[in-house]
């Protein structure tokens, strides 16, 4: 969904750039208040991040230590991984997640580019009935459409073997949003430059994937970090059409780990670990294009 | 015969669009038209048809929600909770945290990224981990209560705390994104308004409810709606957080979403479960509706 504000592009991007770094006001002296800001700020980052860090510190102690209150584990151990690694499907869920987020992914940043740039850069008849259409379809919350994807699933036999990695993937090959932002971005490659390649006899696609697109690179890298995280998260969906073990997904796996573990906190939060711990490596990379990117479009995860 | 340049253009752009129209009115439009159908139908997935019902299914669940023990009844009035509790919640602190943030210069940059951490995990994971603090002997916020001399609580294991605990979680997780979009909303606000009201003698706090709040108006109705549709699609925290069963103890944790799942996908009650989507749509249409109407009235300054 499009932010509220009605500003250009440009400007609009310079506000995301302004909220990745910062006001950039006059230093100012030290005084009461701000220390009393910085205390309020800290104690809200602390309760922000001790979760994960309690997550991780729990995933290196030795089930014996989860009784006694101790912060940091006594005796780190890696026990824990090598067990949920060996003695579980983590490896193949976690296969299994970089397999659909990298498909969906790849598909995405194709298509919804495509789309956005024909949106952008051609006359056709039809044209607005194709946009709002697609639009449109943003109107529906994916609940409604689970019950639909599952009958025709069935129907189609994707929620049965090798098929089931199709079936996981098909309703996010593309998307409404991704093509919404990428209209949006085409706006800033003039169209001299497209004339220019046509005179040159580039054909349309030529240009559109040699010309265009690596002006929006930036633009197309947000579009694909999120995506990528949104489908490692997914939950709902896969969780309906993964029938076998075997194709669950991290998420999914977890869940269903989760209720085999019970009460082994330490085994629980080795599993949390695994599942977490890709993503925040992708967040500590990609930060400020991620924390951009939402100031950019107000892209829902 | 050969075809002018602007011909060839028409037919460039409906070959870029072709796989993408296909795919919106397949896996988008089709399934939306498809989920009606079902909810007006005894819906046999594994046949993929099923006898025309009209309207008993509604029918049904309006039935359902004055039975005081029904699943249904609990689902609705909880998801209203969840709304209810969280979305001022969610506002209200995201808004402060921000003008916080709006001061500082010093560490803004780690301090956007810790506040951001939760939003790229998954809900499942994050579930975990917060079932562990909830825990309730070792678990680490009972271990601080003891340690403070104050009574344990039961948390999750509670009808009357599970719900509240739950919905704090949801706060919690995506915090940073309505932070994001209040920067976005306050940075541009210009530095002159905030200055001359200075000349004019007006104190911070008279700044804030003249300047800063009604200016901020379209980011407030934009995000209030964004979040208000999260809480009413509360369902991967419920289904791994809930303690007894999904949805419990005593069906107090429960929501719609999770209901569409328990009687589509384990009763197979097809027909029920996309009546309750209908409903769940039918509801976001309304407030998104009442959103643009809210958001195309100009402000006066």
């Amino acid at each position: 969904m499009a932010s509220s504000f009605d500003t250009g592009l440009d400007s609009k991007i310079e506000l995301a750039e302004k909220i990745v770094t910062g006001p950039s006001r006059s230093k100012r002296p030290f005084s009461w208040s701000m220390a009393l800001v910085y205390l309020l700020l800290s104690l809200g980052a602390v309760v922000m991040v001790v979760p994960f860090l309690w997550m991780l510190l729990t995933s290196l102690k030795p089930a014996s230590e989860l009784v006694q209150f101790s912060f940091l584990p006594k005796n780190p151990t890696l026990d824990n991984y090598t067990t949920v690694l060996t003695t579980s499907d983590f490896p193949r869920w976690y296969l299994n997640s970089l397999i659909i987020a990298t498909i969906s992914t790849a598909s995405v940043a194709f298509f919804d580019s495509l789309v956005g740039y024909t949106l952008n850069k051609f006359d056709f008849p039809g044209k607005n009935i194709i946009f709002v259409g697609i639009l449109a379809t943003l109107m529906v919350p994916t609940e409604m459409l689970i019950i639909p994807w599952y009958t025709m699933s069935v129907h189609w036999g994707w929620n049965e073997g090798p098929a089931q990695y199709w079936g996981i993937v098909f309703p996010g090959v593309i998307t409404a949003v991704g093509i919404f932002l990428m209209r949006q971005f085409f706006d800033g490659v003039p169209n001299e430059l497209l004339d220019a390649a046509r005179i040159d006899g580039v054909n349309e696609f030529g240009i559109f994937w040699r010309v265009a697109l690596p002006l929006v690179k930036p633009a197309v890298a947000a579009l694909m970090i999120f995506n990528f995280i949104g489908n490692w998260n997914a939950y709902l969906w896969p969780l309906i059409v993964a029938s076998g073990r075997a194709y669950y997904t991290l998420p999914v796996g977890l869940s269903f780990f989760r209720g085999e573990s019970l009460t082994e906190w330490e085994k629980i939060m080795t599993g949390a670990s695994l599942a977490t711990l890709p993503l925040l490596l992708v967040f500590i990379i990609f930060q400020r294009q991620i924390i951009k990117g939402i100031a950019l479009t107000g892209i829902k995860g | 015969m050969k075809l002018t340049l602007h011909r060839r253009q028409i037919l460039w752009a409906y070959a870029f669009l072709s796989v993408s129209l296909v795919f919106f009115v397949v896996i988008r439009w089709y399934p939306a038209v498809l989920a009606l159908n079902i909810s007006v139908r005894d819906w046999n997935v594994f046949q993929g048809s099923g006898p025309w019902v009209g309207a008993a299914n509604f029918q049904a669940i309006w039935e359902d929600l004055f039975k005081p023990r029904s699943a249904v009844r609990a689902a609705f009035l909880n998801t209203f909770k969840y709304v209810l509790l969280g979305v001022p919640l969610q506002l209200v602190l995201a808004l402060g945290i921000s003008l916080l943030l709006m001061q500082i210069r010093r560490l803004s940059g780690f301090f956007r990224a810790a506040y951001f951490i939760p939003y790229v995990t998954s809900f499942v994971a994050v579930a975990f981990v917060w079932n562990w603090l909830y825990a309730p002997q070792a678990g680490l916020i009972n271990q601080t209560l003891t340690a403070l001399g104050l009574p344990t609580q039961p948390f999750l294991r509670s009808p009357q705390q599970a719900l509240p605990s739950i919905a704090l979680v949801a706060v919690w997780r995506s915090l940073g994104f309505a932070i994001i979009i209040f920067l976005a909303g306050l940075q541009q606000i210009p530095e002159m308004y905030y200055e001359a009201a200075q000349i004019d003698g007006a104190n911070r706090w008279q700044s804030f409810w003249r300047i800063t709040l009604p200016l901020l108006n379209p980011v407030i109705v934009y995000l209030a709606v964004l979040q208000t549709i999260q809480f009413l699609r509360m369902f991967d925290l419920v289904q791994n957080m809930s303690t007894d069963n999904a949805g419990g103890p005593l069906k107090s944790t429960t929501t719609v979403v999770l209901e569409v799942y328990k009687e589509g996908f384990s009763s197979y009650n097809m027909g029920y479960a996309a009546a309750l989507t209908i409903i769940l749509f039918a509801v976001i249409l309304l407030i998104t509706l009442v959103q643009m109407r809210l958001l195309s009235r100009r402000v006066e300054y």
